[in-house]
């Protein structure tokens, strides 16, 4: 029987990595290897998940140095001279074992103003939404965003900057920049603009490159920087 | 970095990009010329245009230069609060006293 | 490796995580930036020898012409344009529609620089 040598977070920030043998299979996951070591090694193991079929975004976590869906990792594909080494999401504090503080993440992405703010009433008729013009199809491009954190984990302007916003809430931000419903666009739009918004993005896009959803926050704060621009030139924003 | 430094950073960068270019083809001609001083101050002395053009080079680049460090002290310096700040100004007008005296130099008799 | 409060620093590190083009050019595009930043002064300094008379500038102009200091003003040269180039390609990505290419595109910037150095060594040496 082959075994990989795992090597797993165990404690809060002042932890350490722990090595445990868990038996390869064919088509084994990151997470059954995890999931394994709690049932069979070790019951006070802590993470999470949920689907487990790469559609909640659940069961992200720091997997050889990059943050991906453990459920949609084959291990075969990671595992190095028989080793793995799984760590929880950078970038955010540590509850225990594999699982992290989402509140962070959650608090900037309020902060970016990235929550709808409708104009309509019950009482009004439903607004018609065209979609194939533009601003619609460039929130289309961004709206498959489950907040799984993984691009905010692999993010290093995230890491040197704790003021900034991070990818996954200036790219929801742009989304709703582009919805013609919203009524809060100069809210938003001051929001990505002070300190810690879309400027502090440098472009490295590990975002991209990182997100299991193909989506590009890059290219979202692109446009919130040319939007922001267009709109302090004017005179809009402070 | 907000929306006004942005604004800034990348217009003095814009702003730079045609001086660059003249300034790169200065750097060849007067190293493969090997001008020496005189031959210097013979192009320079009294001219507007390349005061003009030294000293808004001077200026766009103090700008760009000053808010680029600021960015880096803050993210791998670590520097919080009003630092930063204190950091751009002080590069920034160094870069723009020690610049236009430069320029001055050369061009006032 | 691991101290206590280093909470983000634990799994993340730089040198088990693969960089690849894009983040690269960021960083060089960083360094650049930081060693144009650091010859500035010097080099208005330089200049402003010019107020102390035609003397003290032809000295200075004289220290130049040391081999070493050619390889340096090379050096800068190349310095110069991979940091206009890459600002360049910073200037694109931000305010055209995105483009795919970027790679071949940083590929492109530093070959140009690379050769913009070479021809200021052939032009000085």
């Amino acid at each position: 029987m082959v075994e990989i040598t795992v090597s797993l977070w165990r404690g809060k920030a002042d932890g350490s990595y722990q090595l445990y043998r868990v038996p390869q299979r064919e088509n084994q996951t990151v997470l059954d290897v995890v999931t394994w070591v709690q049932r069979h090694a070790d019951p006070t193991l802590a993470y999470r998940f949920a689907c487990r079929v790469g559609m909640c975004g659940s069961c992200a976590m720091t997997v050889n140095g990059r943050p991906r869906w453990t459920c949609r990792t084959h291990t075969a594909k990671v595992v190095k001279n028989g080793k793995l080494q799984i760590g929880p999401l950078a970038n955010l504090p540590i509850i225990k074992d594999l699982a992290c503080d989402l509140r962070p993440f959650f608090e900037k992405w309020q902060a970016a103003k990235g929550a709808f703010t409708p104009g309509l009433t019950r009482a009004d008729a439903i607004e018609r939404i065209i979609p194939h013009t533009a601003p619609r199809l460039a929130a289309d491009a961004a709206i498959e965003c489950i907040n799984c954190a993984v691009c905010y984990a692999a993010c290093d302007t995230v890491r040197w900057n704790p003021d900034y916003l991070g990818p996954a809430a200036l790219n929801r931000a742009w989304t709703l920049v582009n919805d013609v419903r919203d009524t809060g666009q100069r809210q938003r739009l001051q929001a990505v603009a002070t300190a810690g918004g879309c400027h502090a993005c440098h472009s490295h896009q590990s975002c991209q490159q990182h997100c299991p959803n193909a989506l590009n926050p890059t290219a979202s704060i692109a446009g919130l920087k040319r939007h922001t621009m267009t709109a302090y030139l004017k005179g809009e924003l402070e | 970095m907000n929306v006004r430094l942005y604004v800034l950073q990348r217009g003095s960068a814009a702003l730079m990009m045609p001086l660059v270019l003249v300034h790169l083809a200065v750097i060849f001609y007067a190293s493969s010329h090997d001008l020496s001083a005189a031959d210097i101050f013979a192009r320079t002395r009294g001219s507007a245009f390349w005061g003009t053009f030294y000293a808004l080079f001077v200026a766009a680049a103090a700008i760009h230069t000053a808010i680029g460090v600021r960015v880096i002290v803050a993210e791998w310096g670590g520097l919080r609060g009003a630092a930063p700040d204190l950091v751009m100004w002080s590069f920034g007008l160094l870069l723009a006293a020690l610049g236009l005296t430069a320029v001055a130099a050369v061009v006032l008799a | 490796m691991i101290g206590p409060g280093d909470r983000q620093r634990h799994t993340l590190n730089s040198g088990r995580h693969r960089r690849d083009a894009l983040w690269l050019a960021a960083l060089v595009h960083r360094l650049s930036g930081l060693a144009l930043a650091a010859f500035l002064p010097l080099h208005f300094l330089a200049l402003a020898l010019a107020l102390k008379g035609e003397v003290a500038l032809d000295g200075f102009l004289r220290w130049t012409a040391n081999p070493l200091v050619k390889v340096a003003e090379v050096g800068l040269v190349f310095i110069l344009s991979l940091h206009v180039l890459g600002g360049i390609r910073i200037l694109l990505v931000e305010n055209l529609p995105w483009f795919q290419g970027q790679k071949p595109l940083v590929a492109v910037a530093l070959l140009t620089a690379a050769l913009l150095a070479f021809a200021f060594l052939l032009r000085a040496a």
